[in-house]
């Protein structure tokens, strides 16, 4: 048990290693992170002496080495753009992407847990067509389309509700719908399918032999063993959802980690975007985490392996 | 009993094969919805093949005078009909969406073969050799898939510039764990069966093991990632448009126009409206005909 948790702790531990390396690459992509940080028109003196004060002449691992260590003290450099720490600007921004993926996963589970189960349980009848049918173009749907119908309707057409920032319960609505409609749709899939492979083995037959009624079967002995791969498939699309961010927070003009990344590429302000990278992947690595710890009490069998 | 040599004679092979191929085309288009799928995806195919064919107007040209925010099936002063109406440059709509299927379908495909090509090398390592490689393997799957991708997408698009390669190699580079992975578990289980066993034993090396028993097998699995990652990579190729970080003005791409309908969203409906509809029922399409493919082939396949 502990030494599970200790070799899973060292993985997560090493793929942070990785992360932070993917980040540091970023800037070296073209061999000349001076050219990428610089405006254009900056003269050949110019280039020289940032990249003398940057410290882009050192070798690449001594570069490496010190941008790992501002990260692990928070330190992604000045923001170029807005001159203050590159981390506070991203880490102030946290609590909204928060706020707006936690919403849509909360929708998406609301909504697809049931809908899985009822079309699994009353399999091949309308309320399964329907639910099948809106789950496929769900997952079909992208975002940014859905955000833009979603405006036209909601908030150009019949003025409901506001199309863009942040503040209240009802700007909350449609970015949260916009970004929880993909995990919706494959968490209503997986639930279905998971369910059915559930309600046909052997123990589900044994246990309606018994008796059981119909409730307590889906719900007790079926549900709890069709939750394993759903548990999983949460923490993975929290990743969904944190990509899926980008594109939802520039839409609705929400003030998030997304939006501040896609203003800072297009501005060249790359500190602001490797923070905004590194912190995302911290959040996704750490929740998976969590995931696999919580996984253990549903699947004893994961700690012997 | 004597038995005539030709009963016995190996059976022609192509033509076996060839059996074996209608059989499959033939359990799939009883699929309803994987032919409807299929259908679909032929049709934008050949739609994006013969664009200038099939376009009405050119897809490019602009007409600044009366034509501007025109609405669907409106004539212009010439009698000519722009179905689905003209955008903030007069230009003619349905021809936008027809010419933007060919960088969403280019990308695609060419995408695909990237990361498709790279994760089955990957999970055939992994799977079949198995120890110090399929430790950094999967390690290195984990480290990918920590990425928010499409953050991950623009910030390197953003350094490296967007153009049509750009966009192609890095959503290829970067989409190969799928594959990987489903690949690793196929080989794991191909592994342990009695005919690769059987195949080692009679003193087969790994690679001829490898590519003449253990590969033709994964490819079920392989191929239907691949359908249903073609769906995903195209939803991506139009967000990187949308944010300006595809293929460039004034080439028509879905996601270019979806953003600057975005712009005349309170003025002109058509605009967002069109190219996200065909996003939509590509994918759509590309969706019904992935599942139908999995289901024929391997109902059991988790993907």
């Amino acid at each position: 048990m502990t030494t599970y948790f200790v070799r899973r702790l060292l993985q997560s531990l090493i793929v942070l290693l990785g992360v932070s390396f993917v980040v540091f690459f970023i800037l070296h992509l073209t061999g000349d992170p001076a050219l990428v940080l610089l405006p254009p028109d900056a003269s050949p003196e110019d280039v020289r002496r940032f990249r003398e004060a940057m410290g882009f002449n050192d070798p690449f691992f001594v570069q490496y080495g010190r941008f790992l260590g501002g990260a692990l003290r928070g330190d992604f450099g000045q923001s170029i753009r807005h001159g203050e720490s590159a981390f506070h600007l991203v880490a102030e921004r946290m609590p909204a992407t928060f706020e707006l993926a936690g919403a849509a996963l909360l929708l998406a589970l609301v909504l697809s847990i049931p809908a899985g189960i009822i079309s699994a349980v009353r399999r091949n009848t309308a309320l399964d067509y329907f639910s099948t049918v809106v789950a496929l173009l769900g997952q079909s749907m992208p975002t940014f389309w859905l955000g833009i119908m979603l405006i036209l309707l909601f908030s150009v057409q019949f003025h409901l509700l506001p199309s863009s920032g942040r503040g209240t319960l009802e700007h909350l609505i449609l970015p949260a719908v916009t970004l929880g409609l993909f995990t919706t749709a494959r968490i209503t899939r997986l639930t279905r399918s998971g369910m059915l492979e559930v309600l046909g083995q052997d123990y589900i037959r044994t246990a309606r032999a018994k008796g059981v009624s119909n409730p307590p079967v889906v719900w007790k002995h079926a549900l709890k063993n069709a939750a394993i791969p759903i548990v999983t498939i949460v923490g993975i699309e929290l990743g969904t959802l944190l990509g899926g961010s980008v594109i939802t927070e520039t839409i609705f003009a929400w003030p998030g980690v997304g939006r501040l990344s896609v203003q800072a590429i297009a501005n060249r302000d790359y500190p602001v975007v490797q923070a905004a990278v590194f912190l995302l992947a911290t959040t996704f690595v750490v929740v998976n985490l969590l995931v696999d710890i919580i996984y253990t009490y549903l699947d004893p069998r994961i700690r012997l392996r | 009993m004597s038995v005539p040599a030709a009963a016995i004679a190996l059976p022609d092979t192509p033509r076996e094969d060839r059996r074996e191929w209608l059989v499959f085309l033939r359990r799939l288009a009883a699929r309803r919805t994987a032919l409807f799928g299929m259908l679909v995806v032929g049709i934008v195919v050949l739609t994006a093949l013969a664009a200038p064919l099939v376009s009405p107007f050119d897809p490019i040209a602009q007409d600044l005078g009366d034509q501007r925010l025109k609405p669907p099936a409106w004539r212009d002063a010439g009698g000519r009909l722009h179905p689905l109406g003209t955008d903030h440059l007069g230009r003619d709509l349905l021809a936008r969406v027809i010419f933007g299927a060919r960088p969403a379908l280019l990308v695609g495909f060419a995408a695909v073969a990237i990361s498709g090509i790279l994760g089955l090398i990957a999970g055939l390592v992994s799977g079949y050799f198995g120890g110090r490689m399929d430790d950094i393997l999967m390690r290195l799957a984990d480290i990918q898939l920590a990425f928010p991708f499409i953050l991950l997408a623009i910030a390197v698009i953003g350094v490296l510039g967007p153009s049509l390669t750009t966009i192609i190699v890095v959503i290829g580079v970067s989409s190969w764990v799928v594959y990987a992975r489903i690949v690793r578990g196929a080989v794991l289980s191909l592994r342990e069966r009695e005919f690769v066993q059987a195949a080692r034993a009679l003193g087969g090396g790994d690679s001829r093991v490898l590519f003449r028993h253990v590969l033709p097998n994964v490819l079920t699995p392989w191929l239907v990632v691949a359908t249903l990652d073609m769906a995903r990579v195209i939803v991506i190729e139009s967000a990187l448009s949308f944010l300006g970080l595809g293929v460039q003005p004034p080439d028509p791409t879905w996601g270019g126009m979806l953003a600057d309908g975005r712009v005349y969203i309170t003025t002109a409906w058509w605009l967002a409206t069109f190219p996200g509809l065909a996003i939509l029922v590509t994918v759509l399409g590309i969706n019904l005909f992935g599942d139908g493919l999995r289901d024929t082939l391997d109902p059991r396949l988790k993907v």
